[in-house]
């Protein structure tokens, strides 16, 4: 999963959003060691304090951890992560609802053409 | 000793009827990567060379980790100029043994192995290089000292988008968290994720001194956007 930054936003809050999402999908594992500081801003191509930055929001959240001298860790706390992913589903479906209205979708019109993608996909 | 690596007060230089930097006071922290921005003439080389002892100021001052630039401060502070001062029959391995005299902080594996990454011989001359891949010579050469202050003018100007990135990336690899690098550009887009702060400079004066994400929480904006609104022509 690549690192989408938009030049619109301040890069921190979309470090946080991108690490909650590939904490939700596994990327990093629960209780699994995070990636060095450095080598993460690198992969991003960002300022590592700007790194550290979200990754001591996310310890603030309590999604990640410290060990002194051993590294820091996602959280092992399965509900937590499962509040997250509840979370980014919500806002994702939000902003996905939005721009149908947008649109010009009401609700029935929207699940319709939800559950004919669905069903396109399921073939 | 305080945690500024860079210090200015009042700092001025005129040439005859021209003021290129007015009155610039600012301290730069240890630790951080800073943009210099500005349009074409606003001063931003010259304030380089003023940090440098390339020129002097004709009033106020400027110290490096308390030093007036000179002997001291030069161990500290490695600089890119905006020209270059190599001479151009001498071959890349002959550059490098060079620094490695000149420098003890100057660091020959790093030197090597970014010369390698970009494919470029040890033997070739610097004559016969495109301005390109002088550009990068440079850089390398510069990056490869483990120094505390970098000041890069316009380290990116004349190189290609894929080679920029490869660039930044040199940048984030071989930066100690410690060390501080100020660096002027008008390409912000390319290098608006790796800066930390950014600083426009307008006709020799500070008009705006803030964290990237900062202008991007007040303002909705890209820094680039922020730029090209502030320098309108």
């Amino acid at each position: 999963m690549p690192w989408e930054l938009t030049p619109d936003r301040p890069i921190y809050i979309q470090l946080t959003e991108q690490i909650e999402l590939k904490i939700c999908a596994g990327i990093y594992p629960r209780g699994s060691k995070m990636p060095p500081v450095r080598e993460m801003a690198r992969e991003a191509s960002v300022n590592p304090n700007t790194m550290q930055r979200a990754l001591a929001g996310l310890e603030e959240s309590g999604l990640l951890f410290t060990i002194r001298t051993s590294g820091r860790f996602v959280t092992k706390d399965e509900k937590l992560v499962k509040q997250v992913k509840q979370r980014l589903a919500r806002e994702h479906a939000r902003k996905f609802l939005d721009r149908m209205h947008r649109l010009g979708f009401d609700y029935e019109e929207i699940l319709a053409a939800l559950s004919k993608l669905a069903k396109e996909n399921k073939k | 000793m305080s945690s500024a690596i860079l210090e200015c007060s009042n700092l001025t230089k005129t040439f005859g009827a021209v003021t290129a930097v007015d009155g610039v006071t600012l301290d730069i922290p240890c630790g951080s990567i800073v943009g210099l921005l500005g349009p074409n003439a606003s001063g931003k080389s010259t304030f380089l060379k003023l940090c440098n002892k390339l020129l002097s100021p004709t009033s106020g001052e400027v110290r490096i980790a308390g030093y007036k630039p000179g002997m001291e401060s030069k161990r500290l502070v490695s600089y890119l100029p905006e020209r270059s001062y190599l001479n151009d029959w001498m071959k890349v391995c002959d550059i490098i043994d060079l620094f490695a005299d000149f420098y003890p902080d100057f660091n020959k594996d790093k030197a090597g192995n970014m010369l390698q990454k970009l494919n470029i011989k040890r033997s070739d001359r610097l004559k016969t290089m495109s301005r390109g891949t002088k550009e990068k010579v440079q850089l390398i050469l510069v990056m490869s000292r483990e120094a505390q202050l970098y000041l890069l003018d316009e380290p990116i100007g004349g190189v290609d988008p894929a080679a920029r990135d490869f660039i930044l990336d040199v940048i984030l690899a071989n930066y100690d968290p410690a060390a501080t690098i100020v660096l002027s550009t008008h390409l912000i887009a390319d290098i608006e994720r790796i800066l930390e702060q950014v600083i426009f400079i307008k006709e020799g004066r500070i008009i705006l001194n803030k964290t990237v994400d900062k202008i991007r929480e007040e303002s909705g904006k890209s820094v680039d956007a922020l730029f090209r609104e502030v320098f309108r022509c």
